[in-house]
C-alpha cells in the first residue's frame, strides 16, 4: 500500500439485481483517520455498497480498492484488513459478554495480552465494563449493538465498515457508540458507516448522500448544507395547518412542512422574506409565537434535491 | 384546549414486574387533536404504558381512561376506541391491498354496509386508488406505511397509537405520512407517538420524556429546547479535536462535551460567560480555536442532558 493513499477508493461502482440498479456508478474515497458516512433512506444502496467493499459481493462494473486491495481480484486481502459489522452481526445469546469477545479474539488470532487490554478499553468506552458476565441474550438492543462493535473492533484493522450500527439504538447509547469510533481515529483507521438517520451526518467528517442507488451529494456536513437553494424559516404557531393554508402561494416560498409546533418554510431570501411574512401573519391576526431563520437540516436538502421524484413512483 | 375534555387521562399509574417498576407514578392528559410524543430510551416504560392504555396489560395501581373508558375495568371496550400501528406495519404481504383492508375491517368489526365507503377512503388517503389489486409486498415503503395507517384507522378510532412509525422511511414519504397524521389530528383524533428518534419527535405537538418509568420533562419541542436543557450549548471548532475534547471535558465550567465531526459541542451554564475563559484555557494548552459560538440545542442534546444528569446510563435499567 502506498504512503498517503486512500483507505477506500470507489470508482463508478455499479451493482444490478434483477429489475433494479441497487448501486449506480458510485464514486467516492475515504482517507485514513476519517469517518465517512453513507447516508440515505432504506433502499438507497447503502448495504449493497458496504457488501461490495467488504469483498462479499461482486460489482457488475466499476472498481474499488479497500486498504489497497482490489475488491474483485483480491477479496481475501480485503477481508484480512478490514472489520465489517453487518446489520445481523453474529453475537451468541447464550455466551456472556466476555465470552463473545474472547470468541472473536480467537477468530482474529489475537494474543492473550493484546486482547485483554483492548477489550477492557473498548468495554470502558461503551459504558459496559460492569456487564462482562451477563449473557448477550439478556442485553438491551443498544447494549447488543455496542457489544457487536466491541467484538468487531477487537483486532486493529485499517478499515472499518459498519452497516447501520445505530439502528434502534437510543440517543445516549448512540453517543457512546460514536465516542468509541472517534477514539479509534488516533490509530489512523478509516471508518465507513451507513445510517438512515439524516441527523447522524453531522457526526461524520464527510458524507455521501444516497438516493435510489445514486450519489446526490458528497461533502462535509457544513459544505453540504450550502447546496440548499435559499434558506429555512421556522414559524412557531398553535395553528400550523391553518397558517400553511394562509401562506400558500406567498412570494418566494417554495416549500412548507408542518412540524410539531409550527411550520418550516423554504424561502429564496430570508432577510427579505422573514419581515414580509411576519407582516402578513400579523396583519391577519394569526396566532404565532415567533418567526426566525433556522439552520437547514440535511433532510431539508434531501427533500429539495429529490423533489417530486420520491421513492414512491 | 379550553373547554374540551381530555381523551386520555392517566393518573398516578404504576406497573411493577416483580421488584422492577416499569411505570412509576405517571400522570398525564392528552386532548382531542393533539399529537402527543412519548420519548425515552429502551426500557424507559414507553411500551408498558402504551400496552396499559390499549387494555393489554393491567396496571398495578393508579388509573387510566381512554375515551372515557377505564382501561383496567373494560379492556375490550377500549380496543374499539383505538388504532395501533407499529414500525413493522403488520400487513400481509401476500394479500392484495384491498384484501388487507377487508381483513383489518373484519378485525375491527367495521359494519359491512359502511365498508365500501371506508375502503375507498383508505385507498384515497394512501394514494392507492389505482393499485387496489396490487400485491401488498410489491408496494414501496411509503405506500405500505400509509396503507398500514389506513388499516389502523378503518374503524375511525378517536385515539391512535403509533410506535416508531417512520424509522428508515425516506424523508419525502415521511413528510407525506406526517401530513396525514396532522390531518387526522385536525379532525380531532388524539395521536400518541412512541419513539426514540428525535426527528420523529419534532413532528409532535407536545412531548413527554420518560426515564426509568418516570416523566422527567414535558413540553412542546421548542419549549423543551429552550427550557429543559441544563445549561447552554457551544460549538467549538479548533485544531487537534481529539485532544481538545479531552481538555474540554475537564475544562472550567464545562458540564459535558461531545465530538461532532470536525467540531465539539460543549454544554456550559452560561454561554456568554464561559466563552472567553474556554478560549484562553485552550490556547494556554496550545490549541488554537478557530470558532466558538452559542448554538441552539437539538432535541437529542436535551434528551441526553435530561437523562444523564440522573446518574447512570439509562441502559442499565433496560437489561433487568
Amino acid at each position: 500500500m502506498l504512503e498517503n493513499s486512500y483507505a477506500i477508493e470507489a470508482h463508478e461502482l455499479t451493482k444490478e439485481f434483477p429489475g433494479v440498479v441497487a448501486v449506480n456508478q458510485l464514486s467516492f474515497d475515504v482517507k485514513p483517520g476519517e469517518i465517512f458516512g453513507l447516508v440515505g433512506p432504506d433502499g438507497a444502496g447503502k448495504t449493497t455498497t458496504l457488501r461490495m467493499l467488504a469483498g462479499v459481493l461482486t460489482p457488475n462494473s466499476g472498481f474499488a480498492a479497500v486498504a489497497g486491495f482490489d475488491i474483485v481480484r483480491d477479496p481475501e486481502g480485503v477481508k484480512n484488513n478490514i472489520s465489517y459489522m453487518s446489520q445481523r452481526f453474529g453475537l451468541y445469546d447464550d455466551l456472556t459478554v466476555d465470552e463473545n469477545i474472547r470468541f472473536y479474539a480467537d477468530i482474529f488470532g489475537l494474543s492473550r495480552a493484546n486482547r485483554e487490554r483492548r477489550a477492557s478499553t473498548l468495554l470502558e468506552a461503551a459504558g459496559m465494563s460492569p456487564f462482562g458476565k451477563r449473557f448477550a441474550g439478556k442485553l438491551s438492543g443498544g447494549m447488543k449493538q455496542k457489544l457487536g462493535l466491541v467484538c468487531a473492533l477487537i483486532h486493529t484493522p485499517q478499515v472499518i465498515l459498519l452497516d447501520e450500527p445505530t439502528n434502534g439504538v437510543d440517543p445516549v447509547s448512540r453517543r457512546d457508540f460514536w465516542g468509541i469510533l472517534y477514539s479509534l481515529l488516533g490509530e489512523n483507521v478509516a471508518i465507513l458507516i451507513s445510517t438512515s438517520y439524516l441527523d447522524e451526518t453531522e457526526r461524520c467528517h464527510r458524507v455521501a448522500l444516497l438516493h435510489q442507488g445514486s450519489l446526490l451529494f458528497c461533502d462535509t456536513p457544513a459544505e453540504l448544507k450550502k447546496n440548499l437553494h435559499g434558506a429555512v424559516v421556522a414559524v412557531v404557531s398553535r395553528e400550523p395547518r391553518r397558517l400553511r393554508d394562509f401562506l400558500t402561494g406567498s412570494e418566494g416560498v417554495s416549500n412548507m412542512v408542518l412540524v410539531g409546533d409550527g411550520l418550516h418554510l423554504v424561502v429564496d431570501d430570508a432577510a427579505r422574506r422573514v419581515p414580509e411574512l411576519r407582516m402578513r401573519i400579523e396583519s391577519a391576526n394569526f396566532p404565532f409565537d415567533r418567526i426566525e431563520e433556522v439552520t437547514p437540516t440535511i433532510e431539508d436538502l434531501f427533500v429539495q434535491a429529490v423533489g417530486s421524484e420520491s421513492g414512491e413512483g | 384546549m379550553n373547554g374540551t375534555a381530555p381523551s386520555v387521562v392517566v393518573s398516578d399509574l404504576v406497573k411493577s414486574f416483580g421488584d422492577f417498576t416499569a411505570v412509576d407514578h405517571i400522570s398525564l392528559e392528552a386532548y382531542p387533536g393533539e399529537v402527543f410524543g412519548f420519548l425515552g430510551p429502551n426500557g424507559a416504560g414507553k411500551s408498558t404504558t402504551i400496552r396499559i392504555l390499549c387494555g393489554l396489560l393491567r396496571p398495578t395501581s393508579g388509573r387510566a381512561t381512554v375515551a372515557g373508558i377505564d382501561v383496567a375495568r373494560q379492556p375490550e371496550a377500549v380496543r374499539q376506541k383505538i388504532g395501533y400501528m407499529s414500525q413493522k406495519f403488520s400487513l400481509y404481504n401476500d394479500l392484495r391491498v384491498i384484501e388487507n383492508i377487508r381483513f383489518f375491517a373484519g378485525m375491527y368489526s367495521v359494519p359491512e354496509p359502511v365498508l365500501p365507503e371506508r375502503a375507498d377512503w383508505v385507498l384515497k388517503m394512501a394514494g392507492l386508488e389505482d393499485r387496489r389489486s396490487a400485491l401488498t409486498g410489491t408496494l414501496a415503503t411509503g405506500w405500505k406505511q400509509r396503507l398500514a395507517l389506513g388499516c389502523a384507522v378503518l374503524h375511525r378510532p378517536p385515539i391512535l397509537f403509533l410506535d416508531e412509525p417512520t424509522s428508515g422511511v425516506d424523508p419525502i414519504s415521511r413528510r407525506n405520512f406526517w401530513e396525514l397524521i396532522h390531518l387526522m389530528a385536525a379532525e380531532g383524533v388524539t395521536v400518541f407517538v412512541t419513539t426514540h428518534y428525535m426527528d420523529e419527535a419534532e413532528y409532535c405537538r407536545r412531548l413527554v420524556l420518560l426515564y426509568r418509568g418516570q416523566i422527567v420533562a414535558s413540553g412542546s419541542p421548542s419549549e423543551l429546547k429552550l427550557e429543559a436543557m441544563k445549561g447552554e450549548l457551544l460549538l467549538v471548532e479548533c485544531e487537534q479535536v481529539g485532544k481538545a475534547l479531552e481538555l474540554l471535558q475537564t475544562g472550567p465550567g464545562v458540564l459535558d462535551a461531545a465530538i461532532f465531526g470536525n467540531s465539539i459541542h460543549v454544554v456550559v451554564t452560561r454561554a456568554a460567560e464561559a466563552m472567553p475563559g474556554l478560549t484562553k484555557y485552550l490556547s494556554e494548552r496550545s490549541i488554537a480555536v478557530s470558532k466558538m459560538e452559542p448554538i441552539s440545542p437539538t432535541l437529542e442534546d436535551v434528551f441526553v442532558s435530561v437523562t444523564s444528569r440522573r446518574g447512570e446510563s439509562p441502559e442499565e435499567i433496560s437489561v433487568q
